[in-house]
């Protein structure tokens, strides 16, 4: 065992990479969920993200236009939930385990051809000049544009729902629909925006999965980090600051117990492989422990009854 | 008229199955206070939906200022100066004032100026309220001036009021009637909707009877008597409840210091109850919604088991003992929220009769369930009480409120309680029934039982108890004769205005 060979700058950069999936899936249902619809198909939306964004940077060469071939896939799937749950009025929960599936299945099939190939790289933003700089150049300067949109994304969410009439509206809705309606604002249309939102979040870090962390196309790959992101959005109490501080919390612990596992720790590595999804919630359960609660209208169906 | 602020003519309205507005014309001038008036189900709602934009009109014409006026929405009307409060209260818990009101506004200033206006706005009209506090924090009568300024802030010409005092104390209903004065004054219309005959009398300029989806009548409240008001809605003469002189029997059930922690986040603790109750009397308790009626109810029916010897029936204790227990011993209730609580809404009225009847009217032998004796008990419920329904195996959803509400106090009447624990008997119910329902009480009474109604009706609590007390914060005041209570004694045992003042313009 020797963990003098685990290089804290380097896991502090990675630490940001392994973050950003979850940190946009879990935004955009942190979205949506504000505007009272529980989209559980965040998993099946991230994975047709990411097969989206892979195939599309395979066939163009192209990584900018792969995010945006992976928003549109996950925007997309998000469409057909909208069209159940808020035309249709089918189950929320129910249709959200079907996108999940039904993600999971197409998924597959569209990666068929694709198994093994190598996407071309996202180019890193900065100079390598700055990235050079001792300690803080690989954590600060190191990493792709989407990295830092991702970011950007966190503060924005939090200024919009705070500052922002739109974003009164929105949490409006997913307080009290009934209420809203009778103000004149359009539920069905404001809902539908916000599924396409977190449907088109959930997108890009699925290809940030395929494209930037892994880079590969493996069937299956997000392997239950849409239900992380889920969980995530609960347990930071639906505020955005909180979901950043779970995701990175979720992606440091998950750099660190693979290099414990690289430093050879007698700690078997099953073990060490569950440790950040427990952890996480652990921590975000204990946080939460505050009165802030769920957005009151969450999951229930919006009828427009006289 | 030329000069009417808002015409109304021959607007009509149909729902599949229902003609909800039937060719409607009425006038409001400006400074009017114009009532508006008709039994569940009469059309009121739907009419000033229409004007508020929420329903767009079949066929009629409506003109503000003698300009035509079609608001395809809620924000059209809003800007052409007509405000609306809501029956319930269209707020949002989790948000804050501020933030409520400025959704109600079609262009709000930044969040400090506004904060800044709607101190201003609440002390001119004697309504404080503070523009930071959250909704849910806030008492009913509170809430209320939320939506009302909410309304003054926009400036309306018409002000449209769903009954607005049916949450308030007598003392809150003092302040916003001289509120609406001040506002009728300052040469704003009123359109007010309302049950309570006697406020209409005492506030309104001009009364529009509606029945049916049709104006049937247009009077002067103040020249006309409410039980002639009573008449026009119902169309046809009401039969006021009698009670027999009440002979006071043996004490049925004694509630010795319950105390009892709230049993949720909104709840309201239980704080040292006592009560006796005598056979053959009607006690009516009265309060302000959420003070703990809920929660005293759950007490006496034994879904809230409590600490040893707080409840005691005909002399046993009876404080850990579980609903059907309760319901064989003679101890019945019916509380007050009717889809999900009082009644499986999904189910039968015959699987409904079945669930709280089983008990008293032998309808189960070893666990087997005698469906045939459930049939006739729920057949018996129809006829007696006159609930309309096509058959006792029509799902208790499908029931108007009314309906539903005189299938289960018949259920519970029709079992021979000891001791019978109403809550809100006749919420939602229009005249005729709810005049049914409390004759139904009192007969019970007068056959030996002991009945207990919570109501928010102070009327109604008035009309059949004999004897009455306030629930407040959880506490229980002292029960006095009914006979001789004035209004104002009992705005004064329902805790007095909460805070509020006499407008100062």
């Amino acid at each position: 065992m020797d963990l003098s060979s685990i290089s804290l700058t380097l896991l502090m950069a990675t630490l940001m990479v392994a973050a950003t999936p979850i940190l946009f899936a879990a935004i955009g249902e942190l979205i949506v969920e504000k505007a009272g619809v529980l989209n559980l198909g965040v998993e099946g939306m991230m994975i047709t993200g990411a097969v989206c964004g892979f195939v599309v940077t395979i066939e163009t060469g192209q990584p900018y236009l792969g995010f945006l071939a992976g928003a549109a896939g996950g925007a997309a799937l998000s469409l057909l939930f909208a069209f159940l749950t808020q035309i249709t009025l089918a189950n929320q929960v129910a249709s959200g385990l079907a996108l999940t599936l039904f993600g999971l299945g197409i998924s597959a099939l569209i990666g068929q051809s694709y198994v093994g190939l190598k996407p071309e790289r996202t180019p890193d933003l900065f100079p390598e000049a700055l990235a050079d700089i001792p300690v803080l150049g690989p954590i600060l300067f190191s990493h792709d544009l989407i990295l830092y949109l991702g970011l950007a994304l966190v503060v924005s969410v939090w200024a919009f729902l705070k500052f922002t009439r739109a974003g009164l509206v929105l949490r409006s809705v997913g307080e009290n629909h009934d209420a809203a309606h009778a103000l004149g604002y359009k539920v069905v249309r404001i809902r539908t925006l916000a599924i396409l939102f977190g449907g088109a979040c959930a997108g890009v870090g699925g290809a940030y999965l395929s494209l930037v962390r892994v880079p590969q196309w493996t069937e299956g790959m997000t392997a239950g980090i849409g239900w992380i992101a889920l969980a995530l959005v609960v347990f930071a109490s639906w505020k955005p600051g909180r979901v950043l501080m779970g995701a990175y919390l979720f992606g440091g612990l998950d750099q660190l117990q693979l290099r414990l596992q690289g430093a050879g720790v007698a700690i078997p590595v099953e073990y060490l492989a569950m440790s950040p999804y427990v952890i996480t919630i652990v921590v975000l359960v204990i946080l939460s422990a505050d009165k802030s609660g769920a957005p009151a209208s969450l999951g229930r169906t919006f009828h427009a009854s006289q | 008229m030329s000069t009417a602020l808002i015409q109304l003519a021959g607007l009509t309205k149909a729902y599949p199955g229902v003609i909800a507005n039937d060719s409607i014309s009425l006038d409001i001038q400006p400074s009017e206070v114009h009532a508006l008036l008709g039994e569940n189900g009469a059309g009121k709602s739907t009419l000033v939906k229409m004007i508020y934009g929420l329903v767009k009109p079949d066929s009629g014409h409506m003109q503000m200022n003698g300009h035509a006026f079609e608001p395809s929405e809620p924000r059209a009307a809003r800007s052409a100066g007509v405000a609306m409060v809501f029956q319930h209260f269209s707020l949002f818990d989790a948000l804050t004032v501020a933030e409520n009101i400025a959704l109600g506004m079609e262009n709000p200033p930044a969040m400090r100026d506004l904060a800044a206006r709607i101190r201003e706005v609440s002390e001119t009209y004697g309504l404080p309220l503070n523009p930071a506090a959250k909704i849910g924090d806030l008492s009913a009568g509170e809430r209320q001036r939320v939506e009302i300024i909410r309304c003054l802030l926009q400036d309306p010409k018409l002000l449209i009021m769903d009954e607005p005092t049916s949450v308030l104390t007598p003392q809150e209903v003092d302040i916003l009637f001289e509120t609406l004065r001040k506002l009728k004054a300052s040469g704003t219309a009123i359109l007010y909707i309302s049950h309570k005959l006697e406020e209409i009398r005492a506030l309104c300029d001009t009364a529009t009877i509606l029945r049916g989806g049709k104006v049937v009548a247009t009077c002067d409240p103040s020249q006309t008597s409410a039980r002639d008001m009573a008449e026009l809605m119902v169309g046809g003469t009401l039969a006021t409840p009698t009670a027999k002189p009440m002979e006071t029997g043996p004490v049925a059930l004694r509630i010795n210091a319950l105390s009892h922690p709230a049993p949720s986040a909104f709840g309201m603790p239980l704080r040292d109850i006592s009560l006796d109750v005598h056979k053959g009397e009607v006690l009516g308790i009265g309060g302000v919604a959420g003070n703990g009626q809920d929660e005293l109810l759950a007490a006496l029916s034994g879904e809230m088991a409590t600490k040893p010897g707080a409840i005691s029936l005909n002399g046993t204790d009876i404080s850990a003992k579980p609903p059907r227990i309760r319901r064989a011993l003679g101890l019945l209730a019916a509380p007050e929220e009717r889809l999900g609580h009082a009644a499986a809404p999904d189910m039968s009225l015959v699987e409904n009769a079945m669930l709280t009847g089983s008990v008293r009217e032998n309808m189960e032998t070893n666990g087997f369930l005698n469906w045939s004796a459930a049939k006739r008990f729920a057949d018996h419920i129809i006829s007696e009480f006159d609930v309309r329904t096509p058959s006792a195996s029509n799902a208790a959803r499908s029931l108007s409120g009314g309906n539903l509400q005189k299938f289960v106090v018949g259920r519970e009447v029709l079992q021979n309680p000891d001791v019978l624990v109403v809550n809100q008997p006749t919420w939602g119910v229009d005249a005729a029934a709810a005049a049914d329902i409390r004759q139904a009480l009192l007969d019970l009474a007068a056959n030996g039982a002991a009945v207990i109604v919570i109501s928010q009706d102070l009327d109604e609590l008035m009309e059949i108890s004999h004897r009455f007390a306030a629930l407040s914060e959880g506490r229980l005041s002292k029960p006095r004769d009914a006979a001789g209570l004035t209004i104002e004694d009992i705005g004064l045992m329902l805790g007095g205005a909460h805070g509020m003042e006499v407008a100062h313009v």
